[in-house]
């Protein structure tokens, strides 16, 4: 594997692989010499044409950790905000040497454009296009999941994952989706009609639009976002009535199976679509998931860019 | 070649009889089989050939003025010969906006003097196209270009007022209102078809609805003032539907499908490559269905290319950042050989009918669509149903190579074009600048 663009990239296995990498990388990191020499002289472009904090800082972080040099591009003061095409940006990183390119854009499929391209020959990774995926994302909270529910095993079946609110717009809903359900979880939906894409039979998946129907049913719960700009878009009436239906509360918290679990992707509109104390509270994960986060891309990184056979050499436990 | 005597041999006419055709002086002089040629006539073997009346196009886009860098009238009608079309219809959303008899002037010159095919101008129906307020209807009816086809392409007349009152106008000299059907509050920012496809790729949608609503709308008011609608580019299985209801009421509407409409479907978005990326957008395969068998019963017209040239940095980039619109007059023929001839759908009477007659009559074009005859102008389109051949964006006559057909085989190949009794298109080249301007024609 080259490329990491969507989940559909990956098999069941190669799901699996990175969760138990990350597992054992997570290990290293908790001791006392942080840093593994493996990707040492290589060249992690982190591609940010989008703003995002805690997705570019993972990555870096997670690079870093493998001793890869890491040069940062983001939107912001840079010459694509100058009008630079993607094409143009991707030729000026490859003279550079880029060995990987970490790209999040706004675009739908910008990541798998820069891979299918013959701009740039290094791998791509996709942290984050538009409205499609997100796939290390999904492997953080896959990975969040299997280490508090999966009692041992290595997949999730069996168990239920509610992902509530704006699926229309949210890469964090179709990655997770995908990947879930790739792993035998059961994926329930729970939106709004308006939130919900045309087409959406289609996914593997169940849909609710009620969210108390299935809240008590869950042994995860994942809020995604919702945009302040969603609101003169008519998808809901106002703010207060979305929180009513779709908001997650102390109330729905306590309706909830006693090992449940609470996920949000960040950043949160706390009072919105979660209240304070459903954030903070003893089901959070939300915390966890960051550091998650880290693991999962140093093992997307050295699975990518080590291949198999370094790590076997530099072996992780060595 | 400058004679202009032609003897085409080895021919099949559309009702699939053989045939000879000898031209002369830019008139079909005999159509017999076994003709000798006469001294100073040039045979021409066409074995294997079918031969055509002359194909017209009813939306094409040339470019110019303003967006040279894509396409010229010369290049455009270059691809047009290429094609085997004898006439194009350039549609207004150029630069200035062809919504002033000055505009639309120039554009018939350049189609003059280019000498590939005869370049008939559509005028705006508004001022910039920007559906407020009608463009100067009458003054480029009236104008040397003679302009009886009108369309906002690329934008949609919204406004029901505005498009109530630009069907009544044009009834003053029998022109017609080419609608771009798109609600565009239900298409805003939309991307491709919205459905399964988009719903995985997260592309915003474009709902077939945005089309069939204003469909609807508009052949309502045709009945209501009884004037003359045309339809460009249909895409639904819905609006198919709609149409046929409309003409059993017996509304003056008719409808047009492209090539590409009638072969690819939204699951080309599945690459991200915006070279599938068009308006209005590919649609899934019933769509494709339907839009074949409405365009085989008659319930669509005609085959109209939606030819749109770009330049190579509008493609070569995200999905949500390219141009909309794909090459069409080069490859037209083939695909409709392909989807509709081999398929048992149509005959080649049939496609005389929908790539010729049907769009010169929608338009008003008197020298166009007529039938291959003794005395007729010698406009004719050969293709060769039986030749294959790989599609290469570098090889084609446009200025653009935003061709989706691109490393296709497409069955079907245009083997001559002839327009006004010479070969624009001949041995798989095109008549040099001189040899097809009119001049050499001796006029």
């Amino acid at each position: 594997m080259k490329h990491l663009l969507s989940i559909n990239d990956l098999s069941k296995v190669d799901a699996i692989s990175i969760l138990d990498t990350a597992q054992e990388l997570a290990r290293v990191s908790d001791g006392p010499m942080k840093k593994l020499p493996t990707l040492r002289g290589r060249t992690i472009v982190n591609l940010f044409a989008e703003d995002s904090t805690r997705t570019r800082i993972s990555f870096e972080a997670a690079a870093k950790r493998l001793s890869a040099d890491v040069i940062n591009f983001s939107s912001k003061g840079s010459s694509i905000s100058k009008g630079e095409s993607l094409k143009d940006t991707a030729q000026t990183l490859q003279a550079m040497g880029a060995d990987a390119v970490i790209i999040r854009h706004s675009a739908s499929g910008a990541a798998q454009r820069l891979a299918d391209s013959k701009w740039m020959s290094g791998s791509v990774i996709n942290a984050g296009d538009g409205t499609h995926e997100h796939p290390s994302q999904a492997l953080l909270d896959a990975f969040t999941i299997r280490k508090h529910l999966s009692k041992g095993a290595t997949d999730l079946a069996g168990l239920r994952v509610a992902i509530v609110g704006d699926v229309l717009h949210s890469r964090v809903a179709r990655s997770n989706v995908l990947l879930l359900s790739k792993l035998g979880a059961q994926v329930v939906l729970v939106a709004p009609p308006t939130l919900l894409p045309v087409g959406i039979e289609s996914w593997p998946c169940q849909i609710s639009y009620d969210l108390d129907e299935v809240i008590a049913s869950v042994d995860a719960i994942m809020m995604l976002r919702i945009q302040l700009e969603r609101m003169s878009e008519m998808y809901f009436p106002n703010a207060r009535e979305y929180s009513r239906y779709f908001g997650l509360n102390s109330d729905r918290i306590r309706a909830m199976k006693a090992e449940a679990i609470v996920m949000h992707p960040g950043p949160m509109n706390r009072g919105l679509e979660i209240t304070a104390d459903a954030a903070d509270g003893a089901r959070s994960v939300i915390v966890e998931q960051v550091a998650n986060g880290v693991s999962i891309r140093m093992a997307i990184l050295y699975l990518l860019l080590a291949g198999n056979q370094e790590i076997a050499e530099n072996g992780v436990s060595s | 070649m400058k004679n202009g005597n032609y003897l085409l041999t080895g021919l099949t006419l559309p009702n699939g009889s053989k045939s000879d055709i000898a031209i002369s002086a830019g008139k079909i002089t005999e159509i017999a089989p076994n003709l000798i040629a006469a001294e100073g006539f040039t045979k021409v073997d066409l074995a294997g050939s079918i031969a055509l009346p002359g194909l017209v196009d009813l939306h094409t886009h040339l470019r110019e003025p303003g967006k040279e860098d894509a396409e010229t009238v010369l290049s455009g009608t270059m691809a047009a010969a290429k094609g085997g079309f004898v006439a194009v219809s350039a549609m207004a959303n150029t630069s200035p906006v062809a919504d002033t008899a000055g505009v639309v002037e120039q554009v018939f010159a350049l189609g003059q003097s280019a000498g590939f095919a005869d370049v008939f101008p559509i005028g705006a129906v508004t001022e910039g196209l920007k559906g407020e307020n009608l463009a100067e209807i009458g003054a480029m009816a009236d104008s040397r270009a003679r302009v009886r086809v009108f369309s906002d392409d690329g934008s949609c007349v919204f406004d029901p007022l505005v498009m109530r009152r630009a069907l009544e106008y044009v009834k003053k000299f029998d022109g017609v209102i080419a609608q771009h059907a798109q609600d565009p509050r239900l298409t805003q920012g939309a991307q491709m078809n919205e459905g399964e496809i988009s719903s995985r790729l997260g592309l915003k949608g474009w709902p077939a609805v945005a089309e069939e609503a204003i469909i609807a709308r508009d052949v309502l008011l045709a009945d209501h003032v009884q004037s003359r609608l045309h339809i460009c580019h249909l895409t639904t299985a819905g609006g198919v539907e709609i149409i046929r209801w409309a003409k059993a009421r017996g509304i003056s509407v008719t409808a047009e499908v492209t090539p590409h409409h009638l072969l690819l479907t939204d699951e080309s978005a599945l690459s991200y490559d915006p070279i599938f990326k068009v308006n209005p957008p590919l649609r899934t395969q019933k769509d494709v269905e339907a839009l074949r068998e409405g365009l085989a019963d008659g319930t669509i017209d005609i085959v109209a290319t939606d030819h749109a040239p770009h330049p190579a940095e509008a493609k070569e980039c995200e999905w949500q950042e390219a141009a909309f619109g794909m090459l069409g007059l080069e490859s037209a023929l083939s695909i409709i050989n392909q989807t509709m001839v081999t398929t048992g759908l149509m005959n080649w009477e049939t496609v005389a009918d929908r790539m010729s007659y049907a769009p010169a009559k929608i338009a008003r074009y008197a020298e166009h669509g007529k039938a291959l005859t003794v005395g007729a102008i010698a406009n004719i389109t050969l293709i060769n149903p039986a030749q294959s051949y790989r599609v290469d964006r570098d090889l084609v006559a446009s200025r653009s190579r935003n061709t989706p057909f691109h490393g296709m085989d497409l069955q079907g190949a245009v083997t001559a074009t002839f327009f006004r009794g010479l070969p624009t298109f001949l041995n798989g080249k095109l008549a040099s600048i001189h040899e097809g301007s009119p001049e050499s024609a001796g006029k």
